[in-house]
């Protein structure tokens, strides 16, 4: 009975040779490819750059003052101003302004992408069964796989730096903006799109007139996911260079700097909690429609 | 405004599944629905409709659930295709328009009222009103003004700004009514636009209705299961049951020959007083004395008149005035009330 002890796995030489395979063909195409690719990615490496160097030198008490104004008119809520204004002025007072200003920016463009890209897939996904079909379970890959497996290949081809990072964040943020939006545009009900059909709307008016603005609740709820699964990968990108509060919390852990780990990792909460609360503020102003309802 | 232009539906036939092709010739020669639907798994939606609608007038179809008066009024703008038959709005081929052409005849040709409103949330009154304009692209200030002007005649005025979720549900239907007849189309498609709403506010929208179709003169075909909507509504009436035309004809025609026992447990309980009119009841002969009727008045209303001035018989007179006949009082009792042998079931 000595062959059940043992499970037959295929032998060790086969497994290397399969290995160094995959590796080799890898490297190669790396090799061929990568600079190519990199130029692909330069547009985004330019719009985190902007955007960082904006939010970095800009002197604080503009920065402050805009943020405050952006978080008025998305929520036109005093409370979350206020909320939000002692949240950064405590970070900052603590000597993480910078860092704070790098991850915004991180968060801020890795979102961005991640809906330009997410919102159209979700489309065709709630347009087309079979889409569907094929795309659901890639999402759950992305949502499942370590990041650290994909974040292999990402530095292999594109090195170290804010790229690579922000493409790891964004493979990781980018299923819930997918998932909601067609779900957001599959709910709506079939009696509005029949009536839209009735008065001879085109696919795109009832996509534009109807089921975006109809979905945008739902929408809204993948935003607030996406911009929460961004942040929860700062720590995980900082490993391959991406600067922000990320990196203090690593070389926390690697040198058991308790206070140090403690400090970025509440400035990470404090910066969650305030996204939070704006993106779902926002989200319940779109809806205005719907608060009010005849007795 | 557009003028009118009638409907014929011809042989039309639907059947749902998934190869509906296969099994026409076998519904053509008359498979039943229920074998239809035991051996193949098709479901029988249609059979062989033919309908003459009037250009600028009203015709109802009638019939109670599953009996596929919402599925035909929904082959008239091709919402559902048929199986196979002919569709023509006037002069146009409707079964000949491609994908670009049939959506330029449902943003001009056609407009629609529906069941559950189907008002957009997310728009305001005016918005919802101002719909089928924006979808043809009128610009913002025609497509606003025309939009006010039917609310206001629907007797919205200063709810412009509300949602529809803020209003009552007759109040929503005359949303979906101003949004329908914004549209300014000849065909107007009401698919049991009254059905969901309280019947003195019904009683309401059937009056507005055939106030404004007084002046707009469309081609309304209006889909319900209630027999007394349909003669109050309808000029023509056709009856629908299990898919298939039972009888179509006017109301008065409908309600003193029904074609058969299916029609007649359905007439039985209807106020007869408001259906039939002077004509039909009116004995040629001299004048006599007593008020003079029009011929399409219905005798409820004459009877009305007759005992108000105390008189036994009334001349019934044509529009210019002149005398065709008589109606006596006696003859107007009896026809309002129904038959015996209608009157008690077998």
């Amino acid at each position: 009975m000595s062959w059940a002890q043992t499970f037959p796995a295929l032998g060790e030489d086969t497994l290397r040779s399969l290995r160094q395979g995959i590796d080799g063909t890898f490297r190669e195409f790396t090799r061929e490819h990568g600079e190519t690719l990199e130029r692909l990615f330069d547009p985004l490496r330019e719009f985190l750059l902007a955007s960082e160097r904006l939010l970095t030198t800009s002197p604080w008490p503009l920065v402050v003052l805009g943020l405050a104004a952006l978080i008025w008119l998305a929520t036109r809520s005093w409370r979350i101003v206020a909320g939000a204004l002692a949240a950064l002025l405590l970070v900052g007072a603590f000597g993480m302004w910078d860092d704070l200003m790098k991850t915004l920016s991180m968060i801020f463009v890795s979102t961005v992408v991640a809906l330009v890209a997410g919102i159209p897939v979700g489309v065709l996904m709630s347009r087309s069964d079979r889409v569907q079909r094929w795309v659901n379970p890639l999402l759950d890959v992305m949502q499942t796989l370590p990041s650290f497996v994909y974040l292999i290949p990402v530095v292999m081809l594109l090195g170290i730096g804010r790229v690579p990072g922000l493409i790891a964040v964004v493979i990781y943020a980018i299923p819930p903006i997918i998932r909601f939006t067609n779900l957001g545009i599959r709910l709506v009900s079939r009696d509005l799109l029949e009536a839209a059909d009735a008065f001879g709307s085109s696919g795109w008016q009832k996509l534009r007139q109807v089921q975006l603005p109809l979905a945008l609740p739902t929408i809204m709820a993948g935003v607030n996911q996406t911009i929460m699964m961004a942040l929860s990968m700062v720590v995980i990108a900082s490993m391959i260079g991406v600067q922000g509060l990320g990196q203090p919390v690593l070389r926390a852990i690697t040198n058991q700097y308790f206070a140090m780990g403690l400090f970025n990792g509440l400035a990470i909460v404090a910066i969650a909690v305030l996204f939070d609360r704006v993106s779902q503020a926002y989200g319940r102003r779109l809806q205005k429609h719907q608060g009010v309802n005849h007795g | 405004m557009a003028d009118p232009i009638g409907i014929r539906i011809q042989n039309l036939y639907k059947v749902f599944g998934p190869s509906p092709q296969k099994h026409i010739d076998d519904v053509r020669a008359g498979m039943s629905k229920d074998e239809l639907r035991d051996r193949h798994g098709h479901v029988l939606g249609l059979r062989d409709i033919n309908i003459d609608m009037p250009a600028g007038q009203i015709q109802v179809v009638m019939g109670l659930s599953g009996s596929g008066k919402s599925t035909l009024i929904r082959h008239i703008n091709r919402l559902i295709e048929p199986t196979a038959g002919e569709l023509w709005a006037g002069e146009q081929d409707v079964m000949a328009l491609g994908p670009r052409a049939l959506r330029q005849f449902r943003r001009e040709g056609t407009a629609m009222v529906f069941q559950k409103f189907a008002l957009f949330p997310h728009f305001t009154v005016l918005e919802n009103a101002e719909y089928g304009l924006q979808v043809r692209g009128l610009g913002r200030r025609a497509r606003r003004e025309a939009a006010a002007q039917w609310i206001e005649r629907v007797g919205l005025k200063g709810y412009e700004d509300h949602y529809p979720n803020q209003l009552s549900g007759g109040m929503q239907q005359r949303v979906g009514l101003a949004r329908a007849l914004a549209n300014d189309a000849p065909i107007l498609l009401m698919d049991e636009a009254f059905s969901a709403l309280d019947p003195l506010i019904r009683s309401d929208m059937q009056q507005v209705l055939l106030d404004l179709q007084q002046d707009i003169g469309k081609t309304i075909v209006f889909i319900t299961h209630d027999l007394d909507e349909a003669l109050r509504l309808g000029d023509r009436i056709a009856i629908l049951r299990d898919g298939e035309v039972v009888q179509q004809g006017t109301g008065q025609e409908i309600v003193l020959k029904p074609a058969n026992d299916y029609i007649s447990s359905f007439v039985r309980e209807v106020n007869r007083g408001r259906v039939i009119r002077c004509r039909t009841l009116m004995r040629r002969g001299p004048a006599v004395e007593g008020p003079p009727v029009d011929g399409s008045l219905v005798i409820e209303e004459a009877a009305r008149l007759l005992s108000a001035e105390g008189k036994e018989a009334a001349n019934v007179v044509n529009k210019r005035g002149q005398v065709l006949g008589t109606v006596a009082m006696a003859d107007i009792i009896a026809a309002m009330v129904p038959p015996r042998e209608e009157a008690c079931p077998a």
